[in-house]
């Protein structure tokens, strides 16, 4: 394995739940207030998933209050608690940019309705 | 006094501090570095350590080398380097010097060789400016003038022309160390290093107490062996 990798390895969040763009998905994220610290949700669908190692990061974005708010976590962050996926989605893409545009009914994803019946088991990773 | 040790730079990556910070850091596979002479002031006029990196098989040693290593009885090196000491007095021939040496938080200065970059404008070069592109401009990234007229007469000295590029000695200095993994030789520091992957790296690290760090670990060693 290569010295980098090895290195990269010790940062590694394990036990993410598998997720791909489309998806909605659940990142709780602690936030610290003064002398506490908190969790902190943040809802939306799986823009981007991009990069490897410690690089790896998404972006996910939500509608809060009529406008569109996007986030990009490193995954393995130590700031990231764990992720939930609420939603599967089906999508023909990689990267979701054009969700940006749309609003309402059309920025719905495909598939959503029917794992809204059965929904998948919110995994939570460690 | 100065540590400096010999190491190779290994690859860049980015490790997370415990609030979420990424930190960029520079992997380095630093030592261990075998104390080959010691050159004292009465001997020698000045204090220094030679330090080896990395053996070598006696058959790729040059003859000379092979006698000055010959003598010390230590071993055969690819690489010997030079530290000016205040006082080398606390190192002894055949010791070997390693990561222990730096701790995280301390300020390091790496030396290495940049990568060749060729033959190269004066865009590259030497950041000028070059003109427009576009709009029939037939200046793009020439020079442009190197100099004013009857007086001085002459291009003056240091003037920036196009030529070869890159390898050559750099210095980064002030850089934090990030990690230290003594059981792995490495050395991970915040910020970049000049040189390839691969690349042979000189280390310097100017903290006052560093000498301290090798102290310990041999009285453990010598409690160690007395006990077995």
């Amino acid at each position: 394995m290569n010295l980098v990798d090895r290195i990269e390895e010790a940062y590694l969040k394990k036990g993410a739940p598998n997720f791909r763009p489309g998806d909605t998905i659940k990142i709780f994220a602690k936030i610290r207030e003064g002398e506490k610290e908190r969790l902190q949700a943040f809802e939306g669908v799986v823009l981007r998933h991009r990069g490897g190692g410690t690089r790896e990061t998404l972006t996910v974005r939500k509608v809060s209050y009529g406008v569109g708010v996007e986030r990009i976590f490193p995954l393995h962050s130590p700031v990231i608690d764990h992720i939930e996926v609420v939603q599967k989605g089906k999508v023909r893409r990689a990267r979701l940019y054009y969700l940006r545009k749309l609003s309402g009914r059309k920025a719905r994803i495909e598939g959503q309705e029917q794992s809204e019946k059965t929904p998948s088991t919110p995994q939570t990773a460690s | 006094m100065t540590l400096g040790l010999l190491g190779r730079k290994k690859g860049m990556t980015q490790i997370f501090e415990e609030d979420g910070t990424i930190v960029p850091v520079t992997v380095l596979e630093v030592g261990p570095c075998t104390v080959i002479q010691r050159k004292e002031k009465k001997n020698d006029g000045y204090e220094a350590l030679q330090l080896g990196f990395e053996t070598a098989k006696p058959n790729r040693v040059s003859k000379p080398l092979k006698g000055h290593f010959g003598k010390k009885k230590v071993g055969f090196f690819r690489n010997l380097k030079e530290f000016r000491f205040a006082s080398v007095n606390d190192f002894e021939v055949g010791q070997i010097l390693s990561v222990i040496g730096f701790q995280t938080g301390d300020t390091v200065d790496v030396q290495g060789i940049t990568k060749g970059r060729g033959f190269q404008g004066v865009m590259k070069k030497e950041g000028k400016h070059g003109g427009p592109d576009a709009h029939g401009s037939g200046f793009h990234r020439r020079p442009g003038s190197i100099g004013m007229r009857t007086w001085p007469g002459k291009v003056l000295k240091n003037m920036g022309m196009p030529g070869r590029m890159g390898g050559e000695k750099v210095m980064t200095t002030h850089l934090k160390v990030a990690l230290v993994k003594p059981e792995e030789n490495l050395l991970l520091l915040r910020g970049a290093v000049p040189g390839a992957r691969e690349g042979l790296v000189i280390i310097y690290n100017k903290e006052k107490d560093f000498a301290g760090r090798y102290k310990q670990p041999e009285k453990k060693s010598e409690e160690v062996s007395s006990q077995g």
